[in-house]
């Protein structure tokens, strides 16, 4: 009999340690479902960041380079340049890249590195318990806003729309945004993804996935509640959708429309 | 066959003696006195087809340098005191994940931003692992122009060879300076260390490569520290280097290093024609650092000289464990100190 869903090969079989609901395990699956598809296991390096996802070496089954906090893209542009040919994935939380990583996520994507960010924005802190993000919302409350992000009086600035940010950028080449609090927003996800690692593959430049990610915990909710509120308040502030799509291989499909 | 004397700047000199080394990607931010190397990089990796990237900051360019080594690639980086500061988080990590790199110090005067001239204050940052954590890495020091290609072109391999970062610390007179140079021949690339550790490249059957120094278990981390600083006992035997010149005989040794090291040999000369007993100690490697070597020479008396307000100088106590009446002579913020300055202090604390 033909097996036609198994657990991805490129993730080992173990069970993660992300609190129950969270968003990085779905998203730790639909990366390896798409190295698999592409037959990339032995040539995929992941750069994982300081963050809850610091825990590569033990969930994926290929290489990887940990890096410090923020410096992900730094650290991928060095691998990408002495491995052309490798899918190299830069995966980067809030914090790490909107944050403390701010020059180094701008600089990369200005120079059209050509590997690819996930970027999981779960609008917190998560590994440092619950701080305010440069995504967090405002009204949102954190540790660090306990009466919510007040970018007014507070002076806590407002939530950065990072991928209509990084648009502007001649070096980006694609830019989505997608979800996993339902079925449908992370099976568009996963094409998302499909696209830029394909994209990559063919050296087109700069590409970033933006994926809104539950963090029940430091949001204090259950995960029912946290992937309600990702459809009630995230998505209407992060709207969904391909923010830039400049491929090479997107304008020949259209051209064979 | 040997290459013929050239005329270089120090700071082209070690560029010439990277790309000889095999140096596969250089990162670097302009700062001075080392901008001549970014700039050489810049031409010569590019005619070579190598990689060269003027980073957003020195914080991303020792990353960048992290990343291209976690390959196994040769890579490196070059800056100078203020740059080197920012630096320090990246040479903990790649101390922490036992990653080969090379980075270049033109030190130049500090603390804060400090000025452009050469100075030696950078030495307990360069000797002590200067960001946090415990480790060391490698720090050679070289005095002209020849031994700053030299230990440049041996930096690669050494960092290679004892998976850590090897550091050159060189000072802006070194740096700038213009000398007589014959440069390494280029390394055949067949000679360098396996890397059988680097991510990426994974043939079938072999378990993943993950480059990291996080360490999450106590337990495993304290052990692993100690297989490190095991690696550390095997250097302090087989890798210290330095030069003497009439210590046994003398009276009072100079201790100093890189350029100040070089104004003592001139005042050691200017001494001995007057019939005083002087000699030289200069280590070149400040990490490992010579201390059986000092040991040895305990008892007698030392004068440490340095462009800083006095930071080897521990060092030369600590290691003539009190046996020893140790001075000290340093010019800073910029200045050096010259052979008659430190032939003054000679006859002062010999009273001759
Ligand atoms: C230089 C440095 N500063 C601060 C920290 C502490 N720290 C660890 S993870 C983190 C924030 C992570 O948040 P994010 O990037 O959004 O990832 P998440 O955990 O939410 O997935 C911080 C501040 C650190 N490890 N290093
Ligand atoms: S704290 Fe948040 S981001 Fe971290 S594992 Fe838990 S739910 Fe996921
Ligand atoms: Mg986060």
């Amino acid at each position: 009999m033909e097996l036609i869903y198994g657990h991805p090969k490129s993730l080992k079989p173990i069970q993660t340690k992300y609190c129950p609901g969270c968003g990085h395990g779905v998203i730790h699956r639909l990366i390896t479902e798409v190295i698999d598809e592409l037959g990339m296991q032995q040539k995929s390096v992941i750069l994982n960041p300081v963050g809850c996802s610091i825990w590569a070496s033990i969930y994926f089954d290929f290489d990887s380079v940990q890096v410090p906090h923020g410096r992900t893209p730094a650290g991928a542009t060095g691998v990408k340049r002495m491995l052309p040919d490798h899918l190299v994935i830069c995966y980067q939380g809030d914090g790490d890249l909107a944050a403390i990583g701010t020059a180094e996520a701008v600089h990369a994507a200005n120079r059209g590195e050509k590997f690819t960010t996930i970027f999981v924005n779960n609008a917190i802190y998560g590994m440092t318990g619950g701080q305010m993000a440069p995504t967090t919302l405002v009204g949102q409350k954190a540790t660090t806003a306990p009466y919510g992000r007040d970018p007014v009086e507070a002076g806590m600035g407002y939530p950065i729309r990072v991928l209509e940010m990084f648009a502007t950028l001649e070096g980006t080449r694609y830019l989505a945004r997608g979800a996993v609090n339902n079925a449908a927003n992370t099976r568009k996800t996963k094409q998302y993804i499909k696209k830029a690692f394909e994209a990559q593959l063919r050296g087109e430049g700069s590409t970033m996935v933006e994926i809104l990610s539950q963090c029940p915990t430091n949001w204090a909710m259950d995960p029912v509640e946290s992937v309600e509120w990702v459809e009630s308040d995230m998505i209407p502030f992060y709207k969904l959708g391909e923010i830039k799509d400049e491929l090479q291989g997107s304008a020949v499909k259209e051209a064979a429309k | 066959m040997a290459d013929e004397k050239r005329l270089m700047k120090g700071n082209e000199a070690m560029g010439e003696a990277a790309v000889r080394a095999g140096c596969d990607a250089y990162f670097g931010y302009p700062i001075t006195p080392q901008n001549e190397l970014t700039a050489y990089m810049a031409k010569h990796m590019l005619d070579h087809k190598r990689v060269f990237i003027q980073a957003e900051s020195e914080v991303s360019a020792i990353n960048m340098v992290y990343g291209a080594a976690a390959t196994g690639a040769r890579s490196m980086t070059s800056s100078s005191s203020p740059g080197i500061s920012l630096k320090q988080e990246g040479i903990s990590y790649a101390c922490g994940a036992d990653v080969p790199i090379v980075v270049i110090n033109v030190a130049r005067s500090g603390p804060g931003l400090g000025g452009i001239s050469p100075a030696q204050g950078d030495y307990f940052q360069s000797t002590r692992g200067g960001g946090h954590g415990d480790y060391f890495h490698i720090v050679l020091a070289p005095k002209s122009v020849q031994e700053a290609a030299d230990l440049t072109f041996e930096a690669f391999d050494l960092a290679d060879e004892w998976r850590m970062p090897a550091m050159v610390l060189a000072d802006g007179m070194i740096g700038q300076m213009m000398e007589g140079v014959v440069l390494p021949q280029p390394k055949d690339p067949a000679t360098r260390v396996a890397k059988p550790w680097a991510s990426g490249n994974r043939p079938a059957g072999r378990p993943v490569n993950h480059v990291d120094s996080t360490h999450l278990v106590p337990e495993e981390f304290e052990q692993a520290n100690i297989a490190r600083y095991k690696r550390y006992d095997e250097m302090k035997k087989t890798l210290v280097r330095y030069e003497e010149q009439h210590v046994e005989d003398a009276d009072l040794i100079l201790a100093a290093y890189g350029t100040s090291a070089r104004v003592c040999l001139g005042a050691m000369q200017m001494a001995r024609k007057l019939g005083l007993k002087v000699g030289l100690f200069r280590p070149i490697t400040l990490w490992p650092f010579p201390e059986k070597r000092l040991g040895e020479l305990a008892g007698k008396r030392f004068l440490t000289v340095e462009m800083s307000m006095g930071q080897m100088v521990e060092d030369v106590r600590l290691h003539t464990r009190g046996k020893s009446e140790v001075s000290f002579y340093g010019r800073c913020g910029g200045m050096i100190p010259t052979e008659e300055d430190v032939l003054a202090e000679i006859r002062r604390i010999l009273k001759k």
